[in-house]
């Protein structure tokens, strides 16, 4: 208890999301005149055959110091529970089909967010006769996250855009 | 004549800082055939080039490193895999890479290649192309009354690399499990041909991104020997520095997710605080979370930023003030105790045979650990006895990483103590030559080998340790139930990239 009183919590608070980003969204949705998802948000994440950088920082924001459900963000396990498809990695020819099979599992209204360099264009990888590019070349994306990886405090940032954007 | 007299025997390549030796095709198979008298020398990996394949092997007493070669003839070479069964995976990935066959390998099915690339060997110089459909992948059997089959991947449920599992399965206990990767296969090694070791490393640093600055060191240390060069004290310090930040910072991790798959939800809550803490203190010293890109050739491409030290060394108090606690709840908590002991043993026939690095091998009594032999700076300045075990359960393997915890925060503290001064790097001459480099990952023992042309990268491998751990793994879980592989795989953390390539 001592201890507790004088560390406090180790959960952060969340600095602003980036305003024009939301906007940006958001006239997206309007413009397709997709139904408000509200501020609670499913996301599936699916390994496109990066590295594995991407998949360790993703993994924090489950940790206490990002805690992502307080912004009602939760990972779930099937692309059928999911309004949101974070992508990482290059597309590889070998996972392209398994992750257009686990956008079209999702229902509609659905966003996709590509999470990193690879992600959004197929990175230091592009090029190779056995990645096909970053996930553009396979699904719809609404968002970009750069860094490689990025950080847990810029994807939860880019995260919590999608929810304010729907709210 | 011995498996290691046989090696001895074939002419020698410059190699540095181990010669090559080059078998003919009557020593190979000599060669073949004298391994299967007995475990060692261990088969540490295979690759290949467009007219040669290599294999590395470890003699286990004396101690000692042998590099063995044989030309591809008619496209083909005599497999190894009869008597060294991770030879099998290796085997494959060269076929499917280059188009050499094994002939007598034990499995001839494709690995890498699922038949998408629009080419077939696009490592060889002719790659032929490959239209149409992929094929239906094959799987190996289990028969018998009431098995049936349980397929998961490549998407998986977690936030986790891409990869296929093939279960056949007895109401719940596992008859058999088998791996089908490649999945995340990026064609790596095609792409750092014809280029520079500096640009390379890059490719090299992404080949698995929890040990980008392992494989960095490992990628590193090859092109110097080639290069006949040999980074500075204080890059060699750095490099420790990271290398061990690193290791704690995975070991952490994983132990919060092993306990996560145990359900016991607080240790988990716990590592991640501790995960994020060493995060942000290399963050602070080194400008990047994970490190990433900070090893280079001839050095590091930064000195460690001013606050660095300081930054380091209130993040291992922070981690070292948790660790009894944590190594407590581990011992006491029955709930831990009942999942974990006795759960995914790795059977002292098999770790003989796979010879695998890292915790996995040294919660089963192999005592093998590259800081320690062949040893490589900065590990040579300071006292150091790799914790080994002899279970060889998910409990020993999570022991053994705890105790390295506490290790690598004794490393470190010495190396900040006394930074050497001096340059932090040199600076690679534009020169041909061959070299072999390595560094002990989180993991385990990594390796990478390459050709230098006029300064550029002819040939390249890399050998992350889970190319002869997932193999074990599926050994390990053989007679446990479903319910387990989870924590089972969590303890082993095999990487998909890795050995995806």
């Amino acid at each position: 208890m001592l201890s507790h009183l004088r560390h406090g919590p180790v959960t952060e608070p969340a600095g602003a999301v980036d305003a024009a980003t939301v906007q940006a969204l958001a006239e997206r949705l309007d413009s397709a005149s997709r139904r408000r998802l509200g501020r609670s948000l499913e996301v599936r994440h699916v390994a496109a055959g990066g590295c594995n950088g991407c998949e360790l920082e993703t993994r924090m924001l489950d940790s206490a110091v990002y805690d992502l459900q307080r912004f009602g963000l939760t990972f779930v396990a099937s692309p059928r529970h999911a309004d949101v498809l974070f992508v990482t990695g290059p597309v590889t020819r070998n996972m392209r089909e398994a992750l257009t099979r686990a956008c079209t599992a999702m229902a509609e209204p659905k966003w996709v967010v590509a999470v990193g360099d690879c992600a959004i264009d197929g990175g230091v990888f592009k090029g190779s006769y056995a990645v096909a590019g970053g996930a553009d070349g396979a699904l719809e994306v609404d968002l970009v996250i750069r860094g490689c990886p990025p950080t847990p405090g810029q994807m939860l940032e880019g995260l919590r855009a999608l929810v304010e954007a729907n709210a | 004549m011995s498996a290691a007299a046989i090696i001895a025997s074939g002419r020698v390549e410059p190699c540095h800082p181990w010669p090559r030796h080059l078998l003919t095709t009557d020593q190979w198979t000599a060669l073949a055939e004298a391994l299967t008298e007995g475990p060692s020398p261990e088969l540490l990996g295979m690759w290949a080039d467009t007219i040669t394949v290599h294999a590395l092997f470890h003699v286990v007493e004396p101690e000692g490193f042998l590099l063995a070669s044989v030309r591809v003839e008619a496209g083909r070479y005599p497999a190894l895999s009869p008597a060294r069964p991770a030879a099998a995976w290796f085997e494959r990935a060269i076929t499917d890479l280059f188009g050499h066959r094994a002939e007598g390998g034990l499995d001839a099915r494709p690995w890498l290649d699922h038949g998408r690339w629009g080419v077939t060997a696009p490592m060889s110089p002719k790659p032929v192309p490959r239209p149409g459909p992929p094929d239906q992948m094959e799987f190996l059997t289990a028969e018998g009354d009431g098995v049936h089959q349980i397929a998961v991947g490549p998407v998986h449920a977690g936030i986790i690399e891409p990869g296929h599992f093939r279960f056949h399965v007895v109401g719940e206990t596992v008859a058999r499990l088998e791996t089908r990767l490649g999945y995340a296969h990026k064609g790596t090694l095609g792409l750092m041909r014809g280029k520079s070791p500096r640009a390379a490393a890059r490719f090299a640093a992404r080949l698995s991104g929890d040990s980008t600055v392992a494989h960095a060191i490992a990628f590193a240390r090859a092109a110097e020997a080639a290069a006949g060069t040999e980074a500075t004290p204080r890059a060699h310090a750095l490099r420790g520095v990271m290398a061990e930040l690193e290791r704690i910072a995975n070991h952490i991790g994983d132990l919060g997710a092993i306990a996560g798959d145990a359900s016991f939800n607080p240790v988990p809550a716990q590592c991640g605080v501790l995960r994020e803490a060493i995060l942000r203190a290399a963050a602070e010293a080194f400008g990047h979370r994970l490190m990433m890109d900070v090893v280079i050739p001839g050095g590091v491409v930064a000195d460690i930023a001013g606050p660095g030290p300081t930054a380091i060394l209130g993040a291992l108090d922070i981690v070292e003030e948790a660790l009894p606690d944590l190594v407590r709840v581990w011992e006491d908590t029955a709930s831990l105790v009942d999942r974990m002991a006795g759960t995914g043993v790795t059977a002292p026939p098999l770790v003989a045979a796979f010879a695998p690095g890292g915790f996995i091998g040294r919660a089963a009594g192999r005592n093998f650990d590259l800081r320690r032999a062949p040893g490589y700076p900065p590990y040579d300045t300071v006292g150091f006895a790799p914790p080994v075990r002899g279970e060889g359960d998910v409990d020993a393997r999570a022991h053994i990483r705890m105790a390295e915890i506490a290790a690598s925060v004794d490393m470190l503290r010495t190396w900040l103590a006394a930074l050497p001064g001096g340059a932090i790097s040199v600076p690679l001459p534009m020169a041909s030559g061959e070299g072999i480099g390595w560094a002990e990952g989180f993991r385990g023992d990594i390796w990478h080998w390459l050709r230098l042309d006029g300064g550029l990268i002819g040939s390249v491998a890399m050998r992350d340790p889970s190319w002869l751990q997932w193999p074990l793994l599926v050994a390990a879980i053989e007679g446990n139930i479903v319910a387990d592989f989870p924590l089972i795989n969590k303890s082993f953390n095999c990487s998909y990239s890795g050995v995806d390539l």
